[in-house]
């Protein structure tokens, strides 16, 4: 039919002229002044000379390069890390029902609603060095002195040692229900008679994880951690409330430089740059992921 | 017994995780002064609403701004996602998959990158600072996360059902209008809503998209009150509470379309 080939193109030419006009033209433009000296003159005088790969090599050579890449490393594998060991014991801990079990679980669906500037900001609070719950916690536990050497208040948002964990922190607390309900969705879906009869056999609870739940949730967990990877890769909101990318430089990521370099040094072409390149880090794992999930796909 | 036991463990653990929620609330109950004592009270006894005053007085301009820059998000993602997803599950367009997929892919691309080239493109067309330009900006997040969910509830809803319409004489239009629109309503309340808490909550293109001059969303609101040097923690989690209404009426309200909303996020299908 025709006729219903043609109004399906009708139906969909609002999305494809939005995907051409708002994705296909800002990644085109961002390509090309990414390859310009593109400053605030240029706005004005619409005059941006190409420089070739100048900006790439200003940003790889810039002394921040490197500590923005390792920074976003530790940032991302560190949040990745824990909230998925502790999306994955909640998801276990609520996949068998208990009175409660089903509202209690969506209550913990909150900090992931919140605008994230918001759970900076009381993250912010509750780590202030001074007044914070959490310093005066750790005084309380008498803790202070296992993370501080002087035993005093953790300097958690003005020190460059201590600023790290804390954005991290603040972002497994974001991350935490997305790998829960993700996960849970995935133990929902394993067939109860395969730990009928794992029970059967005589399989301790250890032995079921083990040898039932965690092969057959493997899919899940393939995608549970690559989209953590891909968004974690580019937070911004987080660290920007909760320390800005300081103290000296200490939180600050590809994502939160990319913006700096753009709308506080003016610099666009370079912040473009290394935008392009936090593009190029998070398709590289991406494919590095396609290929891992078909070599295991192969193998099993 | 048992049961009652993990029920326990449950609440202990619901306890732990939302205490930050619970911190936010106490605090902007607390007068500044209190909340600079070295060691903070845990519940607000000597009380106050002056957090929520200031909140009101000073916020007040973020707080609409951020309501006319959500709804604009929902309505413009509604209309481009709506009929998108009509013609990907109810009529055979060629290229279909390639659009998908495209939804997919799209939904990685860091929100600094597309901040980064719309700076540059609303300022050549003179619309910093305006809500189009926010409105416009925050569908780039939506319209592909509206489009593959709507996608998947629409794959299920028998094709019978749009052609009999045509086959009574109806046209495209409308069927979709009639037909697929009211059976869709409740994929469409949690695409909307969805939509609606990430304008609500989006701070990268507000921040880089105004310039403080016009309007401002909360999100910014926020940001700006935090880096005052006096940092008034009472008003600021006054107004933090206040950030945080839109997700916690969505949580109660529309419980079982969160989880749908953010399963069909993350797996295709």
């Amino acid at each position: 039919m025709t006729s219903q080939r043609a109004a399906g193109l009708a139906f969909l030419f609002p999305a494809l002229l939005y995907i051409v006009v708002f994705f296909g033209y800002p990644l085109f433009n961002n390509l090309v002044m990414s390859a310009q000296d593109y400053t605030v003159k240029s706005f004005y005088t619409g005059d941006a000379p190409f420089v070739g790969f100048a900006n790439y090599a200003a940003v790889v050579h810039n002394p921040m390069f490197v500590r923005a890449v390792v920074n976003t490393v530790s940032f991302t594998v560190g949040s990745i890390a824990f909230q998925f060991t502790i999306g994955l014991a909640l998801a276990l801990f609520f996949n068998d029902r208990f009175p409660g079990s089903d509202t209690l679980r969506s209550l913990l669906l909150l900090p992931w609603l919140l605008p994230l500037v918001v759970s900076g900001a009381v993250w912010r609070w509750m780590l202030d060095q001074d007044h914070g719950i959490v310093n005066a916690a750790l005084r309380a536990l008498h803790l202070s002195h296992l993370l501080h050497p002087s035993g005093g208040p953790v300097p958690w948002l003005t020190s460059t040692t201590w600023s790290m964990p804390a954005v991290i922190l603040t972002n497994i607390w974001v991350g935490i229900p997305f790998n829960l309900v993700i996960l849970h969705g995935g133990l929902r879906a394993i067939p109860d008679s395969l730990y009928e009869a794992a029970a059967l056999d005589g399989a301790n609870a250890w032995q079921r994880f083990r040898h039932v739940t965690w092969p057959l949730l493997r899919p899940v967990t393939g995608i549970v951690l690559m989209l953590g990877l891909v968004y974690t890769i580019k937070v911004f909101d987080v660290i920007m409330v909760v320390t800005g990318g300081g103290p000296a430089n200490a939180t600050q990521t590809l994502t939160t430089w990319s913006y700096g370099l753009s709308f506080r040094d003016f610099a666009f072409g370079q912040g473009a740059a290394v935008g392009n390149i936090l593009i190029l880090a998070a398709t590289g794992f991406g494919v590095l992921y396609a290929r891992l999930a078909r070599q295991s796909m192969d193998a099993a | 017994m048992r049961a009652y036991g993990r029920t326990a463990l449950g609440l202990v653990i619901v306890g732990v995780l939302l205490f930050p929620l619970y911190w936010m609330f106490n605090a902007s109950l607390q007068p500044s002064g209190a909340l600079l004592k070295p060691s903070p009270d845990l519940f607000p006894v000597a009380g106050t609403l002056d957090g929520y005053r200031a909140a009101l007085g000073t916020q007040q301009g973020h707080l609409v701004a951020s309501i006319i820059v959500s709804l604009g998000t929902v309505a413009v993602s509604l209309a481009v996602a709506m009929p998108a997803s009509y013609a990907l599950a109810q009529l055979e367009v060629r290229g279909g998959p390639v659009v998908l997929f495209a939804m997919l892919i799209v939904q990685m691309i860091p929100g600094i990158v597309m901040a980064n080239s719309l700076y540059t493109v609303f300022g050549h067309l003179g619309l910093i600072d305006s809500y189009l330009a926010l409105i416009l900006a925050d569908s780039t997040a939506t319209i592909p996360f509206a489009i593959l969910l709507l996608h998947s509830f629409m794959m299920a809803i028998p094709k019978e059902l749009s052609e009999a319409a045509l086959v009574d004489g109806a046209s495209h239009w409308r069927t979709f209008i009639s037909i697929i629109v009211p059976v869709s309503r409740n994929a469409m309340v949690t695409a909307g809503l969805f939509s609606f808490l990430f304008a609500w909550a989006d701070f990268l293109f507000a921040i880089t998209l105004t310039t403080g001059q016009t309007f401002e969303p909360i999100t910014v609101g926020i940001y700006r009150f935090l880096g005052n040097q006096s940092a008034d923690w009472n008003g600021i989690m006054a107004t933090a509470v206040l950030a945080s209404i839109p997700a916690a009426i969505l949580l109660v309200v529309a419980q079982r379309y969160v989880v749908a909303g953010m399963t069909s996020g993350a797996i295709k299908d």
